[in-house]
């Protein structure tokens, strides 16, 4: 609950409630490809997330 | 007025994990966790480095004012978020990568930061006591707080961190101002990195190789970067032409068109190194010190400072930071001798103490980061008795004798391990955790690289030169003491080319002897100085005075002691496995010192297998 409530947060001082939609999309198909999931290495490229 | 204040800063999750202790202002401590589980570029928790740094400090985790992490993740997490709506559905390959790293972790880092603290002490304050600072205001913090001046330009570059790729600040007195960025995608160090990758490197710890493969080839290619993927304005800001880039949204730097604007392949790694890539390697060289020479130009016109602060993974590019300095538009610059995102956790804190807490400023005249030997040491005792218990056969010496000895050692050309007193924080070994030899024997950089370290023969060697006697052999009128400038070796110590030698092309230019010190003498003439002072590492320095006292040089090489892909050792039992793995001959620690010859047979290990290399 703490982290939902300072992700609010963040978007209001952030102005992008735009973004909200996206992440409850992104979570939740986060949440099926992590079913999916092998590895998060990805070794050819700069550790950009 | 000023008041106590202790502030752990902490960099993890994404590589190169750290934890640094700042005591009412002062770094009392700094350490990689990679040193102590033996993993290059650890990015897990720290917890290691943490407990390294909080006994150093007499200190628990409750005692703490506060513990601050050197980035913020939802500002990161926007980034990504963003990035992918921009370019959807092209990003799905690396989206679906992302996604659940974030889901399950990253999102939740101040929750997983808190247990872990937790978990060294419980009566840490998670909820009150733990901060995030942005990426590129550590780095800038890690730069200006430590460096010797009371103001100065502050300029970072990196791969990337939440947006910003580039800072522009500056600072003065306890008050650091950003003034300028440039954000994500378009990235000087991820530009590197793409022709890291290319010319068959590791990114993010193979672009070293490029700089150091750059002198090798000619920058024939530097127009066709500049035509086709870089544009680089006057003021030194630049825009990547994104289409032949694959970072955005797959899992590869650079995508097919990359490959045909060159007309060659990537390089596979430890393929043969193609003429080609290392014309590619001088032209990205070429295009990077452009790119930092005009960001600097203009961020001396417009601060008018006279002194400038450097940090961000592209700050170890020390190739541009020579002619930075010597582009003379700043009377002196100062790097952040761990200037990746290890150095992000001395940021972070110092940027705590003077920032969040307003605590005053008084620049150190040499700098605050204390030669950069903040990591552990061990007592002569705890030596002796780890070496023992490893099954080592040593000799333990007055010191004076052992310096004899180790000097005696050098001159037989012999390469020796020196390892003493505190363990040095960042990227470069600075005589606590080198192995040493003769800079003036010819055969030496093909030995240390082949037999000792087990890495590419193309690679140069550091020379480390006693202070007082750099400018006799290198064009450098200021101290280096954290390797991170390039000079030239001065035009007396070089030595005349034979006839015909002047069309000698690639790794052909290694068989020539160029100068009193070939084994630190790249094939430009140039050299990645170490100056050596006696206020910060006596016992290195009065090594130095006496291989100088026996042979006029002031000058070895120092390489780090590891081989390829190991981090640098942290125990002496580290060393000695190392010793034991690779052809180095001799070995100080401490007042002990090891012969190869003298050791037991049955603890000799085939050592190069067993780390991946880098």
């Amino acid at each position: 609950m703490d982290t939902l409530r300072e992700l609010w947060a963040f978007l209001k001082v952030r102005k992008k409630f735009w973004l909200l939609p996206i992440i409850v999309i992104s979570i939740m198909l986060g949440g099926l490809l992590i079913f999916a999931q092998t590895s998060a290495l990805a070794p050819l490229i700069y550790t950009l997330f | 007025m000023d008041r106590s204040l202790r502030v752990l800063g902490i960099s993890a999750y994404y590589h190169d994990s750290a934890a640094a202790l700042v005591d009412n202002g002062d770094i009392v401590a700094a350490a990689q966790e990679e040193r102590f589980t033996r993993r290059k570029h650890d990015s897990g928790f720290p917890k290691n480095a943490i407990q390294y740094c909080l006994a150093e400090a007499g200190l628990r985790l409750g005692d703490l004012n506060y513990v601050v992490f050197y980035d913020k993740p939802f500002l990161k997490f926007e980034r990504l978020l963003e990035t992918y709506t921009a370019i959807a559905p092209q990003g799905f390959p690396s989206f679906q990568k992302a996604l659940p790293v974030w889901i399950k972790e990253k999102l939740f880092q101040r929750d997983i930061l808190r247990t872990e603290l937790q978990a060294i002490d419980n009566n840490f304050d998670g909820r009150n006591r733990l901060l995030f600072s942005e990426h590129h205001l550590s780095h800038a913090a890690s730069a200006f707080f430590p460096s010797p001046f009371a103001e100065a330009a502050v300029l970072t570059l990196d791969g990337v961190g939440e947006w910003a790729t580039t800072s522009l600040a500056v600072g003065r007195g306890n008050s650091l101002t950003v003034l300028k960025e440039i954000n994500f995608p378009h990235s000087l160090g991820l530009l590197y990195s793409a022709f890291t990758y290319y010319a068959g490197f590791k990114v993010n710890s193979g672009e070293y190789k490029l700089m150091g493969l750059a002198p090798y080839g000619t920058p024939r290619y530097a127009d066709l970067i500049r035509d086709n993927l870089i544009d680089i304005k006057a003021d030194g800001s630049f825009r990547l032409n994104m289409a032949f880039f694959g970072y955005l949204g797959s899992l590869r730097m650079i995508n097919k068109r990359f490959e045909r604007l060159f007309g060659l392949k990537a390089r596979r790694p430890e393929h043969p190194v193609d003429p080609r890539h290392m014309d590619i390697a001088a032209s990205i060289q070429a295009v990077t010190e452009e790119v930092m020479i005009r960001l600097s130009r203009s961020i001396a016109a417009e601060t008018g400072q006279r002194h400038l602060c450097l940090a961000g993974g592209v700050a170890l590019n020390c190739v541009a930071n020579g002619k930075i300095l010597r582009d003379g538009r700043f009377d002196d610059i100062w790097i952040q001798p761990a200037a990746g995102d290890a150095g992000g956790a001395i940021g972070a804190a110092l940027a705590v103490h003077h920032l969040h807490a307003d605590q005053s400023r008084i620049a150190v005249p040499t700098d605050a980061m204390r030669g950069a030997y903040l990591g552990p040491e061990f007592s002569q005792r705890d030596i002796e008795d780890r070496l023992t218990r490893a099954g080592a056969r040593f000799t333990t010496l007055q010191p004076e004798r052992l310096l004899t000895t180790a000097t005696e050692s050098l001159v037989d050309q012999e390469a020796l391990g020196w390892f003493q007193r505190r363990m040095e924080f960042g990227p470069r070994a600075l005589g606590a955790r080198s192995i040493v030899a003769d800079a003036r024997s010819s055969s030496m950089q093909s030995v240390l690289n082949l037999k000792v370290k087990f890495r590419e023969s193309f690679r140069p060697f550091a020379p480390s030169v006693l202070a007082e006697d750099c400018r006799d052999w290198f064009a450098l009128d200021r101290p280096s003491p954290y390797m991170l400038l390039v000079a030239e070796v001065c035009d007396s110590k070089r030595l005349p080319l034979p006839q015909g030698t002047e069309q000698f092309t690639g790794l052909d230019k290694l068989k020539l002897q160029r100068s009193l010190v070939p084994a630190v003498t790249h094939v430009d003439y140039s050299a990645r100085v170490q100056t050596v002072h006696e206020e910060t590492n006596p016992k290195y320095h009065r090594l130095l005075s006496l291989f100088k006292a026996k042979t006029g040089c002031p000058v070895l090489v120092n390489t780090s002691f590891n081989v390829r892909g190991e981090p640098i050792v942290c125990t002496p039992e580290d060393a000695f496995h190392c010793f034991m793995g690779t052809e180095m001959d001799t070995l100080a620690i401490g007042d002990s010192f090891l012969r190869k010859g003298e050791q037991d047979p049955a603890l000799l290990q085939t050592y190069q297998d067993k780390f991946t290399p880098d």
